[in-house]
Formats: structure tokens, sequence, C-alpha cells
């Protein structure tokens, strides 16, 4: 029966390149475990046997811990850290060994048993942390039971391949990395998932979410990863594979050429000059800075580090993250946006909003929980002794709150001024244009702050009254909406007129089709994901100025977005023949 | 054998860190040494088993304390316990 070729599966993008090779499906399943009896005779050579395996998965545990904290960070690392503690716990393997030697139960049932124990006081958990705690636990449980039952944990691979699996623990990657790794493919995941964010740190393309990718595909069938769409293609045809490794040269020499304007300024060919920064949200993707030729970070998401840890993190955690992502970025700037999370991820006993969007959440649980707000502050500030930094308060509304943040600022820098902790006295700090009162207002905000940045993200929700998540009216949310762009020319001349740069740090800062607009309106920083950011430079570098003020002028007379991204995209497209991503 | 009401003063509560801090100065005493929440006993010298606790800021624990340097444990293990981990 011949196998169908070419099943395109349809995935979320989480690294980029283009990987032609052979599947490896990584099934993870829990190893089975028997009631097993032992004879009596035997029992000392079962608690050899254990203690055996729990050496042997100890030190496959610092062999992980390891590497992750080279390629990774310490911050991840702590998940493994806990896993090797409870290796030594003296009263668990005293009630472990207790199994074996009184009730006659096999070593790998005696762990089962007693460590599920635990694993379900935490599963029901109201807590989420501890609930993810479980699976530490569970993949602790697993690793001393295989040890046991001696199989290999990782196979070797004999050829290079691409990983396939449903979903993939942190320990999983790291390993993975270790041997000849072309690519990720998985079912689960979104664009923040382990998989995903390792994968780039890692520089292995990867596509995730694929819902059924490992029902679909057995080891050794040939596949292809495209981390640029996100397309994984089953069993492809010769045709298929021809295409595929254009595009990939393609990818690969526009790398190339890219790679020669990297140290190039995003100026435009009558001498404009703007400012192309990253987004990021990991210390781990700071390196990005200076390896995409950027200007620095535009915005850096400080959510993640409160939700990886058991409860928000300390002065001296954040300070300790912030000072390795200002220091990898220098002399580049980093725009530390203030956190920026729903109040019931701060205080878990707060109650569930009908409607969070429109409820508790940015500069307003900052403004209600001082010592939080207080704590990161000082963390910021001390980071900036290290380079440049400059602070981004979110979902500002009005004056009021900027005015009420800055005495905050002025707090914390006293507290560090009474213990002799050095910090830049003349830090910047700035307002996110998201709400749109903030938009409306943006001349009397821009007066209160150094910069403005708009966050396109949430504002075009805001102002079309569209929830991105709400697949029913999804397709409403429109960048070029004739609204949006008005807002967005109105927000930049207010701000130019209080003498304020403007950058903007939504997905349209990133989207090939509407930088030519943006740059003929003024906007002076685009802030991107790292890997867009040569092909947005080369955008600009092919064009001048002019070209794209007389642009955002028709654009201003058109009525609907049709029409706008139609002449944008036939615009873009002769301007810049010599585009890949769209 | 000697019981002690304390509640957990730091910010992050109960996590890793305080965890395996007290953990290390339970296993310094010969006596043994029981935590008690909500009807769940813990062995204090055990890390799984303080883990699971999860207690956070502002959660009351009962100590219990028997054995021959249970003085001793009581004095270090709670002191401990009110220094809020040594944490804020």
């Amino acid at each position: 029966m011949e196998r169908k070729q070419d099943i395109i599966l349809h995935g979320i993008p989480a690294s980029p390149g283009i990987i032609i090779g052979n599947a490896y499906v990584f099934a993870k399943q829990a190893p089975r475990v028997e009631d097993k009896s032992i004879a009596a005779a035997d029992v000392q050579q079962e608690l050899d046997r254990l203690q055996h395996a729990v050496g042997r998965s100890e030190k496959e545990l610092q062999k992980v811990l390891q590497l992750t904290e080279q390629k990774v960070g310490s911050q991840k690392a702590k998940i493994f850290e806990a896993q090797i503690m409870i290796l030594s716990d003296v009263v668990l393997f005293g009630s472990i060994r207790k199994r074996i030697q009184q009730e006659l139960k096999s070593a790998e049932y005696a762990v089962h048993r007693e460590i599920s124990k635990y694993q379900q006081v935490m599963m029901n958990s109201s807590d989420e942390y501890m609930r993810e705690r479980a699976h530490d636990v569970e993949d602790v449980k697993n690793r001393i039971i295989r040890n046991i039952q001696q199989e290999k944990l990782i196979s070797r691979f004999d050829t290079s391949s691409i990983v396939v699996s449903e979903i993939l623990t942190p320990a999983d990657t790291i390993l993975f990395s270790r041997n000849e790794v072309l690519a990720y493919a998985t079912d689960m995941g979104g664009i923040t998932s382990h998989a995903a964010l390792l994968s780039r740190s890692l520089n292995i393309p990867s596509v995730v979410g694929l819902k059924e990718i490992t029902k679909l595909v057995q080891t050794g069938d040939l596949i292809v990863v495209d981390g640029y769409t996100g397309n994984v293609v089953i069993n492809p045809s010769e045709e298929m594979i021809a295409r595929c490794n254009e595009r990939k040269q393609e990818h690969e020499q526009f790398d190339t050429r890219l790679k020669d304007i990297r140290h190039l300024n995003a100026q435009t060919q009558d001498g404009k000059i703007v400012n192309l920064t990253c987004n990021i949200e990991f210390s781990e993707e700071a390196l990005n800075v200076h390896a995409q030729g950027s200007n620095g970070i535009g915005l850096y998401r400080t959510e993640g580090l409160f939700l990886r840890t058991e409860n928000y993190p300390s002065e001296e955690e954040q300070f300790a993250e912030y000072k390795l992502v200002v220091e990898k970025a220098t002399p580049h700037k980093v725009v530390m946006r203030a956190l920026d999370i729903g109040g019931d991820k701060v205080v878990s006993s707060s109650a569930n909003e009908e409607n969070p969007f429109l409820g508790w959440r940015g500069i307003r649980v900052l403004l209600d929980m001082p010592e939080v707000f207080l704590t990161q502050l000082r963390a910021m500030l001390r980071a900036s002794a290290f380079g440049p930094v400059w602070i981004m308060l979110p979902m500002i509304s009005g004056v009021k709150e900027i005015r009420r943040a800055k005495e905050y600022l002025e707090t914390a820098k006293q507290e560090l001024r009474n213990k002799n902790v050095p910090f830049d006295e003349n830090i910047k700090i700035g307002a996110m244009i998201e709400v749109p009162s903030a938009a409306v207002i943006a001349g009397e905000i821009a007066q209160e702050v150094d910069f403005l940045s708009i966050g396109t993200n949430d504002l075009i929700q805001y102002l079309l009254a569209v929830d991105r998540g709400n697949e029913v009216v999804s397709s409403l949310y429109q960048e070029f909406h004739p609204a949006v762009i008005k807002t967005i020319r109105y927000i930049i001349i207010e701000a130019h007129r209080a003498g304020k740069p403007v950058s903007m740090c939504g997905e349209m800062a990133g989207d090939p089709i509407a930088i030519l607009l943006l740059l003929g309106l003024g906007l002076d920083e685009f802030s991107m994901i790292p890997y867009i950011l040569p092909e947005v430079k080369k955008i600009i570098r092919s064009v001048s100025f002019a070209e794209a003020e007389e642009i955002a002028h028709k654009v201003m007379e058109m009525k609907t977005e049709d029409d706008i991204k139609d002449f944008l995209r036939v615009n873009l497209h002769s301007m810049v023949p010599e585009l890949l991503l769209e | 054998m000697i019981e002690k009401e304390v509640t957990i003063k730091n910010r992050a509560g109960l996590h890793t860190r305080p965890a395996a801090a007290l953990v290390k100065l339970a296993a310094q005493f010969q006596s043994e040494f029981f935590i008690y929440k909500e009807g769940l006993e813990i062995n204090g010298k055990s890390i799984i088993g303080v883990m699971t606790l999860a207690a956070e800021q502002g959660s009351q624990l009962l100590l219990k304390f028997d054995g021959p340097d249970e003085e001793q444990a009581v004095t270090a293990i709670v002191g401990l316990f009110e220094r809020g981990f040594d944490e804020v």
C-alpha cells in the first residue's frame, strides 16, 4: 500500500530553520511497575539494585543540571537541583527500603508507591505551582525506576534525527542537545513552551503545537520541518524536497547577506536613521542584541521570572536576572517593562475577575502592591549600574498613574542611596501606550515621561473591541484598520511635539508590510522578535524616507484595511524585491 | 516531647530553599521532628515531605519534637521559622 505523500501539518513556528531528515519518535511512557513480590533471600540484591539506580540517577541529573546552567541559565536549573535533593532524602528512602525488607516488595514497586504518595498530595493542591512540582516529582520517580529496570534513558542516534514527541520537558531537550538533533516537532506547546524556548536558545529549528504528529509519524519516516512557517511535511515527494531545499538555500543565502548589513545602521537611502531593537522575555535571548546587529532591547518582559518561580522572586533573584540581560546588551540599552500581569498571579486569593482584560492588571496591580513594585524598581535600578536601563510602565491610562509611579521610583532610589548602592541617577522612565485613553492624551503623557512605546497588540484589541483569543471575532483584529493607523499617527505627532521619542513594541513593528508605513509616520524605534530584525533593516535600507512619507500620506486617505494592506504589499514588493518573509 | 506552633513569616513561604535549609538543620539533631499542617503529618527531616507542605506566608504549622536533644532542636528550628528563614 502506497503511503500518501506530502502530508502537511500546521503548527506554531517556534525556532527558525528548514530541516529535511528522519524522524525519531520519542515516546515517553511511564515505566510499567508491577506489584511483584520478592523472595526473602533476594532482599539484599534488591537493596543493591536500588542503591545503584539512585547513584546513576544522581549522575544523570548532575549532568543535566550542569548542561542547563551552562546553556540556559541557573533559573531553569533549579528544577533539577530540587530533584537531586530528593535523591538524598533519608526519610523517603528509609521507607522505601523498609518496604523492600519487611513487605518483600520489588525495588521499583517500593519506589513507585512511596513517591506517588507525595505526588498525589501535590497533584491535589489548589496551588498551580505545587501541581507543576508534582510533575518534577514524577520525573525523578520515573528516572529511578527506569534505572532500576536498566533501560537506556536516551537512545543513541545512528544518524542525525528530527526528534518528534508529544511534549518535551527541559530535561529531555537538554540531554537531546548532546546528540545530533536536527530539529524538534511536538504535539503540544506554544511559543513560550519549554521546547520552543530551549530550541531557540540552542539554535535548533522547531515547530510546536502540531497536535497529532506523534500519531502520524514513525521513527525512520522522512519529514520536513519548517521553523519559519510552522509547517511539517510527512513523506515529502521529490518535488517537495527540491522546493524545500531551494527555500532552505534562499534562507541561508539571505541570512549570509543579512549578516553583511548586521553592523550597519537602519538608515534610509536619504539618510534617516531609526532604531531597531529586540523584544525578549528570557535572559538567554539577550545574546541576540549583538548577534542581530540591533540597537538594544526595546522590550524586556519581566513577567517570565514571576511566572516561573514558586512565589514572586526576591530583589536578589530579579537583580541577578536583570544584570545578566544588561551585561549582555551593553553598551546598548535595555527597556525593562515593569511587571505586567493580572493581579491573580500576584495574590493568589484575589477573586476570579469576569473581565480581566479590563480589570486588575498592569500598573494598577503595581500601584496597589507597593512592596512588589518597589522590589522590582530597586532590582532594575541596581542593574542600571551595569549598563543603560530604561524603565517602562505598563497599561498606563492617565497622568495620575505616572506621577504615582515616579514617586515610587524616587522612593526606591532613596532606599538605595541610603545603602550606598550604585545606580543610574538619570535612569529613563517611559509609558506604554496601549490603553486608548492614553493614546488620546498622548501629548500630556509625553510631557510626564522620557519616552513612549506603542503596544499595538493590546491597543488594537481595545480600540476595535476585539479579543484576539476569541476565535469567533479574532479575524476582526486588524493592524491596518484606518482608526488604528490614525491613532498611531496621532501618538507619534503628539510625542514629537513634546520632544519625546516613540517606539513600537507590538507585533506590528516586526510586520514587514507595516514597516514603510510606520517609517513614513515618523516612528523612531521598531522593537521586534530578534530574528526578524535583519529583514526589517534591509527594508529600511532599501527605501528613502521621502518615499515612506508619501506612502503614509496615501494610506491616510484610504478607507478600508483591505485597500491599505494591498497598497502596502504592492509597494513593499516593488521597492524591496528581495524579501523572503511575509 | 515538645510541641510548638509557628507561623510562616517570609513572603515566599516554605519553598525549596527554606525547605532545604530546614531539613538540613533538623538532620543535625537526634530528636524526631514532625510538622503538622491541616491534618497532614510530615517528617521534618524529609525534603520531599517538606516540599509537599507548600506552606505559604501566614500559614500556621504545629511542630513536634521528641528525643534527647529536643530542647536544642526547638531553639534552633523555631528560631529559623521566626527569622523567616532569613528571607524577607
